[in-house]
């Protein structure tokens, strides 16, 4: 019976259940989509790194962060120091430019590339021929509506986009690494370089080789580089959650709030009627409490619906840019903020009802 | 005292403190109501017939006095004991009705059926009060598409659901017209008759209150007169 009143309530007052719904809901899009977007691009990152094929990689000396790449503070000269080390099959450098971010433009040999990696996969086009070319993947190509064989303005020098590849393999936009050299002033210098060994077991002795030989650069098998994209390697990203959260619990509060505190005005008269039967203070709590769990269940239901949604708009619209997983993980903890900020929020409104005197709000018009 | 009378008053006072003025409603009522007594009360606005009904109700305590209901001294109880005591020892009717507007008619009788702690489903008896109410094909609707009469009749019935040894029926012919007003009174004294049931009505109305056994007579807060019907 208790659902009952409770569900009917909810039926009665159609618009204003489904604005509290979607105003819980929104929190919960935000709360997810920013959970979504960090996990999102730390998996395509470490996708396109594993797309390199490398067992080992080497960053530069000014490295600042466990995931990052430096500058361009790698001499090239160091390539065929590391090609001769013993189990070495083969070495690669590259070089990378920051253009919008979080996008990159990296220039490499592709010719070591293809042999690393077995190459890029064309949509349509093929291999950097000349200084100018430029391969986009297909991500970038949607997002900027690049066409092969158009010029591509980018760090002020005219490209000609020579292929489309097929995205998840180190880089949306790949150069000849002396053109991006000379366009960074940065003749003779690299960002990192990837290294394959000649067996895996050689791999960790190789590491070490590598580690006693460049004792300023960070080495790290691919394996442990990768594993490394996660959320609590990326500076205040999780105190950015936690305050998202916080803001998704304030807002939760206030609109759970500000809807049963109407409710229990709207229903005055109604709780008198229940207080004159003889319902409990416990009873009354109740119905407000159920009722502001419901808003707060079907708010996280709608927020992870429109989450997909979210997900939808970003690969429609920036898929070069940004990625968006779809967290499952987060669904329990977003529900329980919600539901904590539901009955918060509905516990002054709840209580101020089963305090009400049921002789004057039997009176009330 | 009367040891029999399911309601004894003695000396009641009730005072409201509205700012910071006392105002007496009550000034010493002595009152005995028997087992199956119907029994209305009338008086002009402000006499003190609302504020007699809540405190027998149990709805707001005495100020002073006393006031047994069914054998439980209502000064002695908590505002958690007059509200265990409104599931099942008293039932009321009001004026303007008081259902749920959002549950059917069988919904707003169950869920005073349900506060009391005896289940969503009446007994099967129940279903021969409905029909002496002359509300059983009316049940699955709710009170919007019911008429005054039908919806003061579903109130009467979920005021006696859970057996109370008194119905409270404040001026429940008010908001009704005469021919309604008629059914309902006829239903009143149906179930005190059929049923036993003790009633307790308010009203302004000379010909509604003659359908008691008895009348009393309420001004300035004390009970003046108390008349037999002569019906």
């Amino acid at each position: 019976m208790t659902g009952k009143l409770v569900l009917e309530n909810l039926k009665n007052r159609p618009l204003r259940s489904l604005l509290s719904i979607l105003l819980i809901g929104v929190p919960v899009t935000l709360i997810l989509t920013l959970v979504g977007l960090t996990q999102g691009m730390l998996i395509d990152k470490q996708n396109g790194q594993r797309g390199v094929g490398a067992d080992i990689i080497i960053r530069g000396s000014t490295v600042s962060s466990v995931i990052s790449f430096s500058g361009a503070s790698i001499p090239a000269g160091m390539v065929d120091k590391v090609q001769q080390q013993p189990h070495v099959k083969l070495a690669m450098g590259v070089i990378n430019h920051p253009i919008e971010l979080p996008l990159f433009i990296t220039g490499m040999d592709e010719a070591r590339f293809n042999q690393m990696s077995g190459g890029f996969t064309f949509d349509e086009g093929g291999p950097l021929a000349g200084p100018d070319d430029i391969l986009v993947d297909r991500l970038y190509a949607a997002q900027r509506h690049v066409r092969l064989g158009q010029t591509l303005k980018l760090m002020n020098h005219d490209w000609r986009v020579v292929g489309v590849i097929e995205p998840g393999k180190m880089a949306r936009l790949v150069v000849q690494m002396r053109t991006l050299q000379e366009l960074d002033a940065a003749t003779g210098k690299l960002g990192q370089i990837y290294v394959t060994v000649d067996q895996p077991s050689h791999l960790n002795l190789v590491v070490e080789e590598l580690r006693g030989l460049l004792k300023n650069y960070p080495v790290n098998t691919m394996d442990d580089y990768t594993a490394m994209y996660n959320v609590n390697q990326i500076p205040a990203i999780k105190e950015f959650t936690v305050v998202v959260a916080a803001i998704g619990v304030v807002i939760g509060v206030a609109v759970v709030w500000l809807s049963m505190y109407m409710v229990v005005l709207q229903r005055t008269r109604e709780i008198g009627i229940l207080k004159a039967l003889g319902a409990s203070k416990a009873f009354i709590l109740a119905i407000i409490l159920i009722e502001a769990t419901l808003l707060g269940v079907g708010g996280t239901i709608l927020g992870i619906v429109f989450s997909y949604g979210a997900q939808w708009l970003i690969r429609t619209l920036v898929p070069a840019s940004f990625q968006m997983a779809i967290v499952y993980a987060w669904w329990p903890r977003v529900a329980a903020i919600t539901l904590a900020a539901a009955i918060l929020g509905a516990l002054y409104p709840g209580l101020s009802a089963a305090r009400q005197d049921p002789i004057e709000a039997l009176a009330y018009e | 005292m009367n040891n029999s009378a399911i309601i004894e008053i003695r000396e009641l006072r009730k005072v409201y403190r509205i700012g910071q003025v006392d105002v007496p409603a009550l000034r010493g009522v002595d009152l005995d109501v028997q087992p199956g007594e119907f029994l209305s009360i009338v008086g002009p606005s402000g006499s003190g017939k609302s504020t007699l009904f809540h405190i027998i109700g149990g709805l707001t305590p005495p100020t002073a006095g006393e006031v047994k209901v069914g054998g439980q001294d209502l000064a002695a109880l908590s505002d958690a004991g007059r509200t265990r005591m409104r599931r099942r020892t008293v039932g009321f009717v009001f004026q303007k009705f008081n259902l749920l507007p959002n549950l059917t008619a069988r919904d707003n009788i169950a869920v005073a059926h349900y506060i009391a702690g005896l289940g969503t489903h009446p007994d099967a008896e129940f279903d021969e009060v409905l029909r002496l109410l002359g509300i059983a094909s009316r049940l699955d609707h709710k009170p919007n598409a019911l008429s005054g009469g039908e919806q003061q009749r579903v109130a009467i019935a979920r005021a006696i659901v859970n057996r109370p040894a008194i119905l409270l029926a404040d001026e429940p012919t008010g908001n009704l017209d005469s021919e309604n007003s008629n059914a309902v009174l006829e239903v009143l004294r149906d179930l005190n008759r059929r049923l036993g049931q003790t009633v307790l009505m308010i009203t302004h109305n000379p010909e509604a209150a003659a359908f008691g056994h008895s009348t009393v007579h309420m001004r300035d807060g004390r009970i003046i007169d108390r008349t037999n019907t002569t019906s």
